[in-house]
């Protein structure tokens, strides 16, 4: 029982071309840029938006198959999407947003006794007779959530669920989405664009560039070990070179002008090497993988210090690195023009490249 | 059998024949708009880009046309030698031009455009998560559009059908065409101004224009009071104790 998707939806200028699948009790993550078409996967799964062409099956029920011309309305796909905004009803009291998803047909009172019960165990009771317009963002989303989750769903689709949220609000209600996805039995899909989030919910991972799948893996190994120069940036590595890859494990650096030793093996088809920022430490005497460089700008952080250096490559955004030091770390080093930088080749990532080339798509923070 | 029984009501409906008339022609247009425009407006905004472009265009032609042309057009239909309105004529016996009720036609048709147009904008600044969400759900299309799309797109029908009012109210051009200016059966406030004035009744004319305004007063004050009857929840006002959302 789960969910499988191959879709393809032609947009004019934007291809979406997405393979995904989601076990029972499974939450897979869609991680990506904004526009990538994370949303738009979950809009075709719900019946909302229909694909070009391809398969949906959930649960062994077809809900979409353009090779046999099935297209469930989405009424019929019992399937609980959480949008972004929410989506509640304006004109519609808490009480009678959630008693709108009770698909059976009951007796008023019996809707009223499901509705009292999930109100209940949303802590919504006093909101009962609130307008959506009435509440805080994060009463928002319960009363969203506890709308979806009376409906029945057989798989749950979250929209960048806490992007409209305070980020003190967002803890608690990570928390509160973390127990419901806990509790839910089915497959559960979570779209966004928050690496720190996706790594606390999830279990697995697709990263999502231009309408399709980069790569997917579960999430560990994905963030210790990300396969391709998008996983890498969209999990916070923030220092990209290409490379030219050379016998024994070596790779010319061709951006910061070096050759460094990888300790992971170069996959064929390697096109960059990157390293993320805390990932790089002064070294005493140059030698094997370490570079000098020339301090370009010096940031005072919360709790790091974010250091830009140059390297010897040919120069331009693409031959700068950027790495955070702990204070202690960058006393001793403070007022040096130059830096000899030591490249664990453990911390070496070797990465399959596609899409933009460097000075488009890197750190886009 | 009324003017028998209240010779007085009697006398009062045929002083203010032209104000019962417009109301009447007004109301019932303004019913036939409020329908009419809100399917168009919901159906066209979905259809494919260039079929929507076509419709719009052909649908609000009225409000950008002269009133004499709407006119010139209707009597071209309903005229009784003109096919639509001959076989009207010949098959119910029923006469659309020079009647009362001819200047429905003429009024609905001149508003038409304000209320498909003002419908149709506010159907399109709905946010159309509410629709999906509401289908997702599992509720009828139906129901979505009566108890969510259309509360939430509540002012700008509001005030379309409103402005509809209005503009039948007012309809000079095509009304004088098909319905002509027959005192005490065809004749509406903004004929009789007319007529009044070109006879050089200036006294009687300024009575209508005085009725006219007042009219619009009152529904533009009725179109106020009821955008301040907005959704304030009872909750709320229970708390602080004044209007206002």
């Amino acid at each position: 029982m789960s969910l499988e998707l191959k879709i393809k939806k032609d947009f004019g200028g934007f291809v979406l071309d997405m393979e995904l699948s989601a076990a029972d009790g499974e939450t897979l993550a869609l991680l990506g840029a904004s526009g990538c078409g994370k949303s738009m996967t979950l809009r075709c799964i719900a019946g909302v938006v229909t694909p070009d062409e391809g398969r949906i099956v959930l649960n062994g029920r077809v809900l979409f198959d353009s090779a046999r011309r099935i297209d469930l309305p989405p009424q019929k796909r019992h399937v609980g999407l959480l949008f972004q905004n929410y989506a509640l009803f304006p004109n519609m009291t808490v009480e009678q947003n959630i008693t709108a998803g009770i698909r059976e047909k009951v007796s008023r009172q019996e809707k009223r006794a499901l509705c009292r019960a999930v109100m209940e165990k949303f802590y919504l009771t006093d909101l009962a007779s609130h307008r959506p317009s009435q509440l805080s963002g994060g009463q928002q989303q319960r009363v969203a959530l506890a709308r979806i989750l009376i409906s029945r769903p057989e798989i749950l689709l979250l929209d960048e669920p806490f992007s409209a949220l305070d980020s003190f609000l967002r803890w608690e209600l990570e928390q509160e989405l973390t127990r419901v996805l806990g509790e839910f039995p089915g497959p559960a899909v979570l779209v966004s664009h928050d690496r720190n989030e996706v790594y606390r919910i999830s279990h697995r991972v697709a990263v999502i560039q231009d309408g399709r799948v980069d790569c997917c893996a579960p999430k560990r190994e994905l963030f210790s070990h990300p396969p391709t120069y998008q996983s890498a940036l969209l999990t916070g590595c923030k220092n990209f070179s290409r490379v030219r890859p050379l016998e024994g494990g070596r790779v010319e650096a061709l951006d910061w002008g070096a050759v460094l030793t990888c300790a992971s093996p170069l996959p064929p088809d390697i096109r960059w090497i990157g390293i993320r920022p805390h990932f790089v430490r002064p070294a005493d005497a140059p030698g094997e993988n370490v570079i000098l460089c020339r301090v370009v700008q010096v940031i005072d952080d919360v709790t790091d210090t974010v250091v830009t250096c140059a390297t010897p490559g040919p120069g331009g955004p693409d031959s700068l690195l950027h790495l955070r030091f702990k204070p202690p770390q960058w006393e001793a080093l403070r007022g040096k023009e130059e830096l000899l930088l030591y490249f664990d080749p453990q911390a070496i990532l070797p990465l399959r490249g596609q899409g933009l080339g460097p000075t488009l798509s890197k750190r886009p923070e | 059998m009324l003017e028998s029984m209240f010779p007085a009501l009697a006398q009062v409906v045929s002083d203010w024949y032209p104000l019962f008339n417009s109301l009447r022609i007004a109301a019932i247009s303004t019913v036939i708009v409020f329908f009419t425009g809100i399917f168009a407006a919901y159906y066209i905004a979905r259809l494919p880009r260039l079929l929507k472009g076509v419709l719009d265009v052909v649908l609000t032609l009225p409000m950008v046309l002269p009133p004499t042309v709407v006119g010139y057009f209707l009597l071209m239909l309903f005229g009784n030698r003109r096919p639509l309105g001959g076989w009207l004529l010949a098959t119910f016996d029923l006469q659309v031009v020079m009647t009362w009720y001819s200047a429905i036609l003429a009024s609905a048709v001149v508003a038409f455009p304000l209320m498909y147009r003002t419908a149709r904008g506010a159907f399109e600044s709905v946010d159309p998560t509410l629709r999906y969400s509401g289908q997702t759900l599992g509720l009828s299309n139906t129901y979505i559009f009566w108890r969510v799309i259309m509360p939430a797109s509540r002012q700008g029908i509001l005030a379309g059908t409103v402005l509809a009012f209005a503009r039948g109210l007012g309809e000079f051009g095509a009304t004088s065409m098909i319905a002509g200016y027959i005192p005490g059966k065809t004749n509406t406030i903004s004929t009789t101004v007319y007529n009044l004035w070109q006879t050089g009744q200036d006294a009687e004319a300024l009575k209508w224009v005085l009725v006219n305004l007042a009219i619009s007063a009152v529904v533009l004050l009725a179109v106020n009071m009821l955008e301040r009857r907005d959704f304030i929840p009872t909750a709320r006002r229970r708390r602080t104790g004044k209007e206002g959302a």
